[in-house]
């Protein structure tokens, strides 16, 4: 299985370095979609009882598990809040972004 | 092998001797013997293939480029509404570099409703991005979709072999079937570069900005132009194997000829029999036949013309507030080459009146009693 | 920070889509994906026609999905994946699960022609209609999808649909394959294990997954789960199987049947609606459940 995983814009000089059809070569990584934010979501990892449902519900794939806890990718984060609305404890906040 | 066949089952040998692996079909009078006798190949596993009875042409062509884009070679036939209700996936087809197969037979668009020949359906499709072959015989028929499955492969690009209903769909003549194993040797399998496939997962035919579009266009154009070349290539190919040419076009008598009458399809034969007569009584008549329609053979056309003093083109179609599309093409060739030749365009033919050689002789007549065409067009057995 | 104990999932931790995609925020159609191709795995292919996925998945030359993926045209979803099944099969590839992804208007309008010829032809294939109630990728205009009573750029709310939503799983009831689920984005697991289900069953299967459009529906991108959850626990949209077209079983028994008013009033697409209207939807809600019901129990 191929993985693309390269987070690099493909950019073409010349028609010749085209393929005839279009047709995908490298993944989406390049779109740092963090950059769409308005309100980012921090985790209180003191109150998180680990059950894994802002991972679950999170639509961007941003919310990574690192040492048993998760942690927001701010890279991709749309900033939706979906996580914060489905935390059972309510250990995540909801946090204007700065300008 | 001989055998007599009519000009349908010359499509369906010609599918499976091509060893087509999928076909995605659905009957429209006058295609439905096609289909009906790949359906009993694939059957009785003379032929093996996967053939999906689909809900619509839609649908068949649909089908055809999920198949194709898969890897498998792919066939379909069909005629008139049919081919109309394709035309979104023809550029489907074409855009996303399939080269899908497909027979059209040659029926009038309704309304109202005709079954009979002419060519407003295929060449509707002009601008898809498809190449077009007007057939003259069953074993004409056999062998092209033989050679356009070899000459779309080469070039990513799909073929369209079309052939007039009944005057030829229904009409039985001999034919050459030529050995698998020798048709195996010409067209080897299928083996695109890429394909749709979790080995290698490419997302096909994605969201394309202005940035890249363009691009894409004219590398389809730069591959159509190579088309010329490679169809005679692999006539001449043909031709060694299996004894038989197959050109972009096909001229009789032409070179000393004072009048060239231009024809596609059937007509190309009956023209013959006028010419023969034309040239009994004195008059040096000559006719090209355009095979291949799609790359539009322009050398072709210049070189066999250039000496005639008068040119007529008999179109079975007509592009309405313009001209038939023949002419329009042949004019265009001519363009900036010899604009002395005078070039007459005439309309014949359409749903299925018959073309006889007194039609050539007719239309011959005129042309040669005018220094120039002095109407746009000029309609032949109209009742007035 | 507290002492780390072993974090339990509740479905497997591989991505297939990838971040960077174009999907609005909260969006449903993304998660409906992300769940199924969790549970089918990289040896799938996916068919997209004209949707908002064909927009989510990146522009060329790139693509958010590890998958093979064909755009195809709006239409042809089901006769594209039958193509793609049938040449797979000729090239010696008779692992890989072909799937059909296609949003509401893709399938319960434009293409329903092509869905009900590969159903009835029972190809085998995975039909997967993720249903956002409208025309969301064009500019939210109504399809037949959409519900009673919501307001679309096309119905505006002096002239909202007055026509219920059509019933797409009883239509794919009447072709008798083997397999049609509804399921929603809140029940993660029941996604997961329904399309895991799916790819062990031979012949055409269908896929009705619920997914809320926060730019469509007006509502607040945060909800997304919650209106999910919401429209199963009040009966609006429930979850059950039919298999063969005649075995009907309930997948999540509402217990506590909610009333439709709550839902309606967390998106902007009700907000026009009087009481006397919702008070005529709850009970088509209700008619709706009672005739599910029926048919659940005689398939006991």
């Amino acid at each position: 299985m191929i993985r693309k995983k390269e987070a690099k814009k493909i950019v073409f000089q010349s028609e010749k370095e085209m393929p005839m059809m279009p047709m995908s070569l490298g993944s989406m990584l390049y779109n740092k979609t963090g950059a769409w934010r308005n309100i980012r979501p921090v985790v209180d990892l003191e109150n998180c009882i680990q059950c894994g449902i802002c991972w679950k519900f999170c639509p961007d794939m941003s919310i990574f598990i690192e040492n048993e806890f998760p942690y927001v990718n701010y890279d991709y984060c749309k900033g939706c809040g979906i996580c914060a609305e489905e935390c059972p404890v309510k250990c995540i906040a909801m946090v204007e972004e700065e300008k | 092998m001989k055998k007599v066949i009519m000009g349908n089952h010359a499509l369906s040998y010609g599918a499976m001797l091509a060893r087509s692996q999928v076909i995605a079909a659905y009957p429209i009078t006058p295609q439905t013997q096609v289909v009906e006798l790949l359906s009993e190949m694939c059957a009785d596993k003379t032929l093996d293939a996967k053939f999906i009875k689909v809900e619509s042409e839609h649908s068949a062509m649909a089908a055809c480029i999920g198949a194709s884009v898969a890897g498998a070679r792919t066939f379909t036939a069909t005629s008139s509404q049919g081919l109309a209700l394709m035309h979104e996936m023809l550029h489907w087809a074409s855009g996303g570099r399939l080269p899908v197969v497909m027979g059209d037979i040659n029926r009038s668009m309704g309304p109202g409703w005709s079954i009979w020949t002419d060519q407003n359906d295929s060449l509707s499709q002009r601008d898809t991005g498809w190449m077009q072959y007007y057939c003259a015989s069953n074993q004409e028929v056999l062998d092209t979709v033989i050679q356009a499955f070899k000459v779309s492969e080469r070039l990513a690009i799909p073929s369209m072999v079309i052939l007039d209903a009944f005057a030829l769909s229904h009409t039985y003549e001999v034919v050459d079937i030529p050995d698998q194993a020798k048709v195996d040797e010409y067209l080897p399998p299928f083996r695109p570069q890429v394909r749709l496939t979790p080995d290698d997962p490419h997302a096909f035919g994605g969201l394309t900005s202005p940035e890249h579009y363009f691009e894409l266009r004219y590398k389809l154009q730069k591959d159509m132009e190579k088309a010329p070349g490679l169809i005679e290539e692999t006539g001449r190919e043909f031709e060694t194997m299996f004894g038989r040419y197959l050109g972009l076009v096909d001229d009789y008598l032409c070179d000393d000829a004072d009048i060239i009458l231009v024809t596609s399809g059937t007509a190309g034969y009956t023209a013959r029999v006028a010419v023969d007569d034309m040239r009994k009584s004195g008059i040096k008549a000559g006719n090209l036949r355009i095979k291949v329609f799609r790359p539009f053979p322009f050398e072709h056309v210049r070189r066999i013309v250039k000496n005639a003093k008068k040119v007529a083109v008999v179109d079975r179609n007509i592009s309405y507030g313009h001209h038939g599309m023949f002419f329009q093409e042949v004019k265009s060739a001519l363009y900036g080459h010899d604009d002395s030749l005078p070039v007459f365009g005439f309309i014949a033919g359409l749903g299925g009146r018959d073309i006889t050689p007194s039609t050539f002789r007719e239309i011959a007549d005129i042309a040669l009693s005018k220094d120039r065409p002095e109407e746009e067009i000029i309609w032949i057995g109209v009742k007035r | 920070m507290k002492k780390p104990r072993t974090m339990k999932l509740s479905l497997p931790d591989e991505e297939l889509v990838g971040s960077g995609n174009l999907a609005c925020q909260g969006c449903g159609a993304t998660l409906a994906m992300r769940y199924v191709l969790k549970a089918l795995g990289q040896r799938t292919v996916l068919c997209i026609p004209a949707c908002c996925w064909s927009v989510i998945d990146g522009p060329f030359p790139h693509s958010c999905l590890d998958v093979p993926v064909y755009h195809c045209a709006f239409e042809t979803a089901a006769s594209t994946a039958s193509g793609v099944k049938a040449g797979l099969e000729m090239v010696g590839d008779t692992e890989t699960t072909v799937v059909a992804w296609a949003g509401d208007g893709g399938t319960f309008d434009i293409g329903i022609q092509a869905l009900s010829g590969a159903a009835e032809r029972n190809d085998d294939i995975i039909y997967v209609c993720y249903d956002n109630e409208a025309y969301m990728n064009t500019g939210i205009q109504r399809s037949s999808a959409t519900p009673f009573g919501a307001w679309t750029t096309t119905t505006p709310v002096k002239h909202f649909k007055n026509r219920p939503k059509k019933d797409i799983d009883a239509i794919m009831a009447a072709h008798r394959i083997p397999y049609i689920a509804t399921a929603s984005i809140a029940y993660a697991e029941d996604v997961y294990k329904k399309a895991k289900k799916a790819k062990d069953i031979q012949g055409t299967r269908f896929l009705h997954i619920y997914a809320p459009c926060p730019t469509g529906w007006k509502s607040r991108p945060e909800d997304s789960i919650r209106l999910a959850r919401m429209v199963v626990q009040n009966s609006i949209f429930p979850l059950y199987e039919i298999e063969n077209g005649e075995k009907y079983t309930l997948s999540i028994k509402v217990k506590d049947k909610k009333p439709i008013h709550d839902y309606l009033k967390l998106q902007g697409r009700f907000r026009h609606l009087t009481e006397d209207q919702i008070k005529f939807m709850q009970e088509e809600v209700d008619k709706n459940w009672a005739r599910l019901l029926r048919k659940v129990e005689s398939s006991d």
